[in-house]
């Protein structure tokens, strides 16, 4: 009978609170890995997000406003630009390609972007990836006609051939609806960029949308730019954001994006503390019950004695119990710790279509669960070391 | 030689007014190999402390515990605890068996911390004291006669020189107490093991023919009587 079964056993005889100890270590174990990994991987993925563009042009104001509103399709547009800006920058030496977008109406919430095919054929969103078609066709630019997202063609279960009337402004109001009427030619696939939340239609559809300002009609909201080389980021920088006043030319978007996790970083570190908070007290938890039970067991120690065992191997075998409580709860941790990414991952989804790994590994799945079992063993240390200093004469005498 | 010998031991605990008071104080004692003995005490006489300072549970004041060659008293606690896992056997009146354990397990357990534990052994001990059908049962499922034969399998378990039995016979009822004496005596000359004996029942004393009384054997008792 080794030492492990003896511990096993003890944590049988006192199941209901091993188990509630071993759940409060997993939730604050689960928690602390999902916090560490959406943080982790929200701040990657969204300073990795830029669908292939290097920067964007919109009207002046604020630089991560603008990134938010054309790349991340979340935010109200700063304001447009006129046609003589969008014909000058397109035509610069130093911009290798740009699309022009307008954004001002929507499809029962959905964001409805008005841009130009070219987004769809010409451009890697990503690496050696551009956007394709699950189904049907791209919009013809002279017509009424639309393609959806993935997300947003499955949210509103549309299909190829529907039709529907747009809704003018960013957020849903039925009273909004605007007499055109557009038809679904297709449908993109998956990219998990915030564009399978959008539906695209022609840039002069939106442009020229009834209800809008007839004289914006040549108005775009944002120009999506690639340069042809890095040092054109700067010149450019220089042109709009120094010298210029009238325009902001948002550049690098990654370098715009991790500001914004710079501005919220006390918020992580909130989280963060939090986290190790739970995870602490629910150590501190691991010591109460087990020191609770001491009085009850302290007669079984005391035969354990007599039998022969050491005063070592009755510290080992609370110390191992504690561990093991905090093993139990760690990998328990992991259950909670998936749902709560998926949890997370959905709503980060839904909010802005980028798509978290759930499944991914990260450092903190080693660390973390050390680190929790190290602290349920020391807190295994306060009872064990009361056991260690018991007398066994005493608590050998017979109970009257 | 004898298996057990004990010189000038003593033993003193500090009372709650912070006096040292002497409990024990045997001048000598002495078992044979094999030798089957019982000690006349009553309770409060300090006899159960003395099968503890035996045990190695408590240790001496001065004095010396020779069991074989091994001196108990001069042990390092570590050390006394080997010996008495692999020496001794310790019955208890409350029997002190491990409730959240099998019968089997019990046994088991105490062999752990002596030679090993070795499950054919413990099943064998087990069946000699008729609980071959009860072994997975936990004591709380078994008599207390039956409680009594797994703590007499336990402390036969490593096959121990020297068997101690603190009044083994108090919880039980007279059938089982003459049931439960002839086991443990049966199975200590079976295994050729010495057994001391701590009763103050007449009946259970009765049967044996070396008998001390602990009063005269403790000089503190025999100060206190006077």
């Amino acid at each position: 009978m080794s030492l492990f079964h003896i511990v096993l056993r003890n944590l049988r005889q006192h199941l209901l609170s091993t188990v509630i100890t071993a759940l409060s270590i997993a939730l604050a174990g689960g928690l602390l890995m999902s916090i560490w990994i959406v943080k982790q991987q929200s701040q990657e993925t969204f300073t990795r997000v830029n669908i292939g563009f290097d920067a964007v042009l919109g009207a002046r104001g604020s630089k991560l406003q603008l990134v938010l509103n054309s790349i991340f399709h979340l935010e109200a547009s700063p304001g447009n630009l006129n046609q003589t800006d969008y014909d000058y920058i397109r035509h610069h030496p130093t911009v290798k390609r740009s699309i022009p977008i307008a954004v001002g109406d929507n499809l029962k919430g959905f964001r409805i972007v008005g841009t130009l095919p070219q987004l769809f054929t010409d451009i890697e969103y990503a690496p050696h990836h551009t956007f394709s078609l699950s189904q049907g066709k791209l919009f013809d630019p002279n017509k009424k006609e639309a393609i959806l997202g993935s997300f947003a063609a499955e949210q509103l279960n549309i299909k190829v051939g529907d039709t529907f009337h747009p809704f003018h402004g960013l957020a849903y109001d039925p009273r909004n609806q605007h007499p055109e009427e557009y038809t679904v030619t297709g449908i993109l696939r998956a990219s998990n960029t915030p564009a399978d939340k959008v539906i695209w239609i022609p840039l002069h559809g939106l442009q020229t949308m009834g209800g809008h300002d007839p004289k914006a009609a040549n108005d775009i909201s944002a120009v999506l730019i690639q340069l042809r080389s890095p040092t054109s980021g700067f010149i450019l920088d220089l042109m709009y954001n120094k010298q210029g006043n009238r325009l902001t030319f948002a550049w690098p978007i990654g370098a715009i994006v991790a500001d914004l996790f710079g501005k919220i970083g006390w918020f992580d570190k909130v989280l963060t503390l939090i986290a190790y908070l739970v995870a602490l007290v629910s150590a501190a938890g691991v010591l109460v019950a087990i020191y609770n039970s001491m009085a009850a067991r302290s007669r079984d120690i005391a035969i354990l004695r007599a039998l022969g065992a050491h005063r070592r191997t009755i510290l080992g075998t609370i110390v191992l119990e504690a561990a093991t409580i905090g093993t139990l709860g760690m990998l328990a941790a992991f259950v909670f710790h998936f749902a709560i990414m998926a949890t997370v991952g959905t709503i980060i989804r839904t909010q802005t279509g980028v798509l978290l790994n759930v499944w991914s590994y990260d450092r903190v799945m080693i660390w973390a669960p050390l680190a929790m079992i190290s602290l349920c063993a020391l807190g295994g240390l306060v009872p064990a070391l009361k056991a260690y200093r018991a007398d066994i004469a005493s608590n050998l005498a017979p109970i009257s | 030689m004898p298996l057990l010998t004990l010189h000038s031991v003593k033993k003193s605990f500090l009372t709650p007014t912070g006096e040292r008071k002497v409990i024990v104080d045997i001048p000598h004692f002495a078992i044979e190999a094999g030798e089957q003995c019982a000690l006349r005490g009553e309770s409060g006489s300090g006899k159960t402390t003395f099968l503890h300072l035996i045990a190695g549970i408590l240790s001496a004041d001065e004095g010396s515990i020779l069991i074989g060659n091994q001196d108990m008293a001069k042990l390092a606690e570590s050390k006394r605890d080997r010996l008495r896992a692999e020496s001794l056997g310790y019955i208890f009146q409350t029997f002190n068996l491990l409730q959240g354990y099998t019968c089997l397990e019990n046994v088991l357990l105490g062999m752990s911390f002596g030679p090993g534990s070795d499950k054919k052994r413990a099943t064998e001990v087990l069946e000699r004291v008729g609980l071959g059908h009860r072994l997975n049962h936990y004591p709380r499922q078994l008599s207390t006669g039956q409680q009594q034969r797994v703590a007499v399998a336990r402390a036969l378990a490593n096959r121990p020189k020297l068997i101690l039995a603190d009044e083994p016979t108090g919880n039980l009822d007279p059938s089982n107490s003459r049931e439960s004496l002839t086991l443990i005596r049966d199975t200590c000359k079976e295994t050729g093991a010495s057994l001391l004996l701590v009763s103050h029942d007449p009946h259970v004393l009765s049967t044996f023919q070396s008998v001390q009384d602990f009063s005269r054997l403790n000089q503190v008792v025999q100060e206190t009587a006077q």
